[in-house]
């Protein structure tokens, strides 16, 4: 595999975060959270490997919706 | 009877059947004259303002300057007045903070013609010919077209915790009390509201944000370390004590010089050095 930049980097642990946030969800509703956190990667898919600002927009959008979602009083996600 | 009455209320509803279409007319009429006063007065002075546009919902569309025409005659003084217009008559999708109008709140903290202000206390220049600049407060994360990101600012805030720390209760069981000449020493400190204009003004805060607590919050901070009735200012300066928070202030005063209140935070953070070096 080639060797990835620092933004890309950042973007696959923001991933690995939302994915081990996950597992200190009840059981139950760990399903919806993963579709949810996938779907949030997915809808910008299209964007340009090289729009750095918006990539840099997009990593800070989805650490402050981690950090909502990861709070404790969350427990479920449709 | 009740038929009579279904079809005169059938009428009724038909009857803004006819309005679309007039609606349609007058709505590409304000199409052609995209972005211009829609009721200027006679012999209008317009003046124009050129807006920072950025919208969150199409992250991958850079920012742009958008430019927008009012007649001076029908705006009121401040420029609070004119981007109100422009958001109720012009372009409802401008997006700014705004709530008391008069430099109480703090919200509407932005930088015109680049000096970081409050929209409410900055007067529109009368000079027609040349056009007024509109951006959101430098160095910071926007939200959406004028409204910067202040949470780093608030955590700041937050980490000198800014309350009174007494735990003697009183003699009396009443309020703690300070002398006149106790209370004279928060002059010129209690009055800050936290608009986040000085910081966001600093050279040394755009590169240390991180760690450089910024002049609004070492205004509050050296207001706590001075307040009589506060037991923790041992704890207070020992918190400030270290090579970040407060000695990147290089005294550049660009602070004092944009505070829309008149303050001096410059000052202040002379005053805690003063105090950490005693």
């Amino acid at each position: 595999m080639a060797k990835l930049s620092g933004l890309q980097r950042e973007v696959l642990s923001l991933y690995r975060q939302c994915f081990r946030e996950i597992r200190k969800k009840p059981i139950e509703s760990r399903n919806n959270f993963k579709n949810y956190a996938r779907a949030e990667f997915q809808k910008h898919l299209s964007v340009s490997k090289k729009d750095f600002s918006t990539i840099e927009y997009l990593l800070r959008k989805g650490q402050r919706q981690l950090e909502m979602y990861a709070s404790p009083g969350t427990r479920n996600i449709r | 009877m009740a038929s009579l009455r279904t079809t005169s209320r059938l009428f009724a509803a038909s009857r803004p059947l006819f309005r679309p279409a007039a609606f349609a007319r007058s709505y590409a009429t304000v199409e052609a004259t995209k972005n211009v006063d829609p009721i200027p007065s006679e012999n209008p002075s317009m003046k124009t303002f050129k807006v920072y546009r950025w919208n969150p919902d199409t992250p991958s569309e850079k920012p742009t300057m958008e430019s927008y025409q009012l007649d001076l005659k029908k705006t009121g003084p401040m420029m609070l007045d004119a981007l109100i217009r422009i958001k109720n008559e012009i372009d409802p999708t401008l997006t700014f903070r705004r709530s008391c109008r008069e430099g109480i709140c703090g919200s509407c903290a932005m930088n015109i013609d680049g000096v970081n202000t409050l929209a409410c206390l900055c007067r529109i220049p009368t000079d027609t010919a040349s056009e007024s600049r509109i951006y959101p407060l430098p160095h910071t994360y926007v939200v959406k077209d004028l409204v910067p990101d202040l949470t780093l600012f608030y955590k700041q805030y937050k980490s000198i915790k800014p309350y009174l720390q007494n735990d003697t209760p009183t003699a009396d069981g009443l309020e703690n009390r300070q002398s006149p000449e106790d209370r004279k020493k928060l002059d010129g400190l209690y009055e800050c509201i936290l608009c986040a204009c000085c910081s966001t003004s600093c050279p040394s805060y755009w590169w240390n944000s991180e760690e450089y607590l910024g002049p609004a919050i070492l205004l509050q901070s050296y207001r706590w370390l001075i307040d009589s009735r506060d037991e923790k200012t041992a704890e207070r300066k020992a918190a400030l004590d270290n090579s970040m928070s407060v000695y990147r202030c290089h005294t550049i005063l660009n602070c004092t010089r944009t505070c829309p209140k008149g303050l001096n935070p410059g000052r202040a953070i002379a005053e805690t050095k003063k105090i950490l070096a005693a």
